[in-house]
């Protein structure tokens, strides 16, 4: 836990005082100084404006949509007893990306409006899966699978209104590749309520995760109400989901692999896992945003970066831990 | 799929008695653009593209348009259609019996599969640079029987041009500029049509970095990019699309530092304008010889 709070530190810092505008990091420290000491600025006013308007709460959305996605994943593996489940199952981010698409179709100029249609249409598709699940059995199989029909049919909702609509491809592409370029403390204050209260729920509850693993009716003999336990699960996770995915746009992978790392190095106990996870997402997005914004003249879109790094290395994990992760 | 195409060519073949356009007199048929021979002068065309369409009305060519694809939407007479460009759908497109048909790129074998129902299509692929514009002018006015039109308004538009551009007083130091081409900062650089335009003014355009090529010319840039460069013009080609002005460019993060919010030099350009190579690039040429003219008065 204490190396995961140092190595977020790390990246904070390096996030800080290294972006695209190449203001020296020394410059930089030295601002930060003169902030903190009310001394003498080495960094004209427009720099100061890059340093605290963009690259400081880049940074720290970076952390919180990587802390919100992990956790989130985390929590959905545990309630599935699924290694494969992830913060877009049941529905989230086709939900979010049917939504964010109308409103690009229906009013371009109105993109002020996508993320909070994001975030209604992520709690919708999670909503409308629960509801279907429900309404088809009481299993967590059969939660998914309606998940899943859920995704496929928003997902072509989102294809059709595109297809009404083709001068707006790009916006549409570049938002569900994620990106966290145009972000400010505005998405800070925006996403920080959801993804914070999610972040308490969860952490709290993550030893439940660890009752329900033993199976149903273990978990009910321990006084454990295991249908309410895993409905606070998921409306937790899908908040914070919902939230990340309104201020960055879909970002792939994070809630998969970081969730699977710490297990190799921490143990699967959910006590354990959950608060990692929320660490080890933050830093790990913190650091695939740095390179998304660093690496090229332009920006990279974050969630290219995240499926570069994250998808062999998921296929080196699953092959390594054949057995261990159930 | 193939077989209903065959059918609507079937059906083009019958002779167009409704067609009241007549062909001009002084037309000469055949002409050959490219690799493409037109025995008759159209009468019945179809335009997939914006700019095409643009310079097929400003020829005269008007008359004998029968569709413009969904995005080609000036001038307002255009016999505008839900016709889509960027899939076009060789049966609908039959359906018009066209024939000729204009398009700006042979999208999934499009010129193959109207060539099936005897429809000859013209690709005029995307202008590189305003020369490229003008010798779209005259091959439309050659391949429309409007031959000596289509010279006439390249001449007049490339002397128009150069006009405008002589005319604006060249700045006492160099003026560097940002182009967005949306909210997520795509840019042009000056590999770009738009980006060859803006050059002509001696601008230095800050998306160019140390390569004009990069990213294919339609980089995006990073905010913080952005701001360090300071650029001392910025043009905004997402106003009518994206509702961005001087005052939504004043609101983003940071951007309030910058010289040209400062100064006032954020400039709306008008962004189908800013997007065809068309006859009315002179408007866009216009646009841009005023910011710098305003910026030169100020400095």
């Amino acid at each position: 836990m204490l190396a995961a709070v140092l190595a977020l530190l790390v990246v904070l810092v390096l996030g800080i005082l290294i972006g695209a505008a190449d203001l020296g990091w020394h410059r930089v420290l030295g601002e930060i100084f003169a902030e903190v000491t009310g001394g003498r600025s080495p960094l004209s006013a427009r720099e100061a404006a890059i340093v605290w308007q963009l690259r400081v709460p880049r940074v720290l959305l970076a952390g919180l949509v990587g802390a919100a996605l992990a956790m989130s994943g985390a929590t959905f593996q545990g309630v599935f007893r699924n290694p494969l489940a992830d913060p877009y199952l049941l529905g989230a981010a086709a939900g979010a990306g049917m939504a964010a698409t109308i409103v690009v179709v229906a009013a371009p100029q109105a993109s002020g409006w996508v993320p909070p249609a994001a975030f209604v249409g992520a709690l919708g598709g999670v909503g409308l899966s629960w509801l279907l699940g429900r309404s088809a059995g009481t299993g967590t199989a059969t939660l998914l699978l309606a998940g899943v029909a859920v995704g496929s049919f928003l997902s072509a909702v989102q294809t059709f209104a595109q297809q009404l609509n083709t001068e707006t491809i790009r916006q549409v592409y570049t938002w569900l590749l994620g990106g966290l370029n145009v972000s400010g403390w505005r998405e800070v204050l925006i996403a920080l309520p959801y993804i914070g209260v999610a972040a308490v729920i969860l952490c709290v509850c993550a030893r439940l995760l660890d009752v329900l693993s033993l199976g149903d009716a273990e978990a009910a003999s321990l006084g454990v109400h295991p249908g309410r336990v895993r409905l606070l699960l998921l409306a937790a996770a899908s908040l914070a989901t919902a939230a990340a995915v309104s201020v960055s746009g879909l970002i792939g992978f994070v809630g998969i692999v970081v969730p699977h790392v710490v297990r190799l190095l921490a143990g699967a106990s959910y006590r354990v896992v959950v608060p990692l996870s929320l660490l080890g997402g933050a830093v790990f997005l913190i650091a695939a945003d740095q390179v998304a914004r660093t690496i090229m003249p332009g920006e990279l879109p974050l969630g290219v970066v995240t499926a570069f790094a994250g998808a062999p290395f998921f296929v080196f994990v699953l092959r390594s831990s054949r057995g261990k992760v159930s | 799929m193939s077989l209903l195409v065959l059918l609507a060519g079937c059906a083009s073949h019958q002779p167009d008695e409704d067609s009241s356009a007549r062909p001009d007199t002084e037309a000469v048929f055949p002409v050959t653009i490219g690799s493409v021979t037109i025995d008759r002068q159209p009468t019945r065309i179809v335009s997939l593209s914006p700019s095409a369409t643009e310079t097929l009305f400003a020829l005269g060519a008007g008359p004998h348009v029968v569709a413009v694809d969904s995005q080609s939407d000036y001038p307002p007479e255009a016999p505008h259609t839900a016709l889509s460009a960027l899939s076009p759908d060789p049966e609908a497109i039959a359906g018009y019996r066209p024939d000729l048909v204009i398009a700006s790129a042979d999208t999934n074998g499009l010129s193959a599969a109207l060539a099936k129902t005897g429809v000859q299509t013209l690709v005029m692929p995307d202008a590189k640079t305003l020369d490229d514009a003008y010798a779209e002018f005259v091959e439309l006015g050659k391949a429309t029987g409007h031959q000596a039109e289509g010279e006439s308004l390249a001449r007049q538009t490339h002397s128009d041009i150069d006009k405008i551009v002589a005319d604006t007083p060249k700045p006492a130091k160099p003026l560097s500029f940002y182009y967005e081409l949306d909210q997520t900062y795509y840019s042009v650089t000056s590999k770009t049509f738009i980006g060859q335009v803006l050059a002509r003014f001696g601008l230095t355009n800050i998306a160019d970095g140390n390569d004009p090529s990069v990213s294919g010319g339609y980089p995006q840039l990073s905010a913080e990019r952005i701001l360090q460069a300071n650029p001392d013009l910025v043009f905004l080609a997402d106003s009518k699309c994206c509702g961005q002005n001087a005052q939504t460019v004043a609101a983003r993060p940071g951007w309030n530092t910058l010289t040209a919010v400062k100064d006032g030099q954020v400039f709306a350009l008008d962004d189908d304008i800013a997007s065809r190579w068309s006859p009315r690039v002179v408007e866009l040429v216009r646009a841009v010889a005023d910011a710098v003219t305003r910026v030169n008065h100020a400095g």
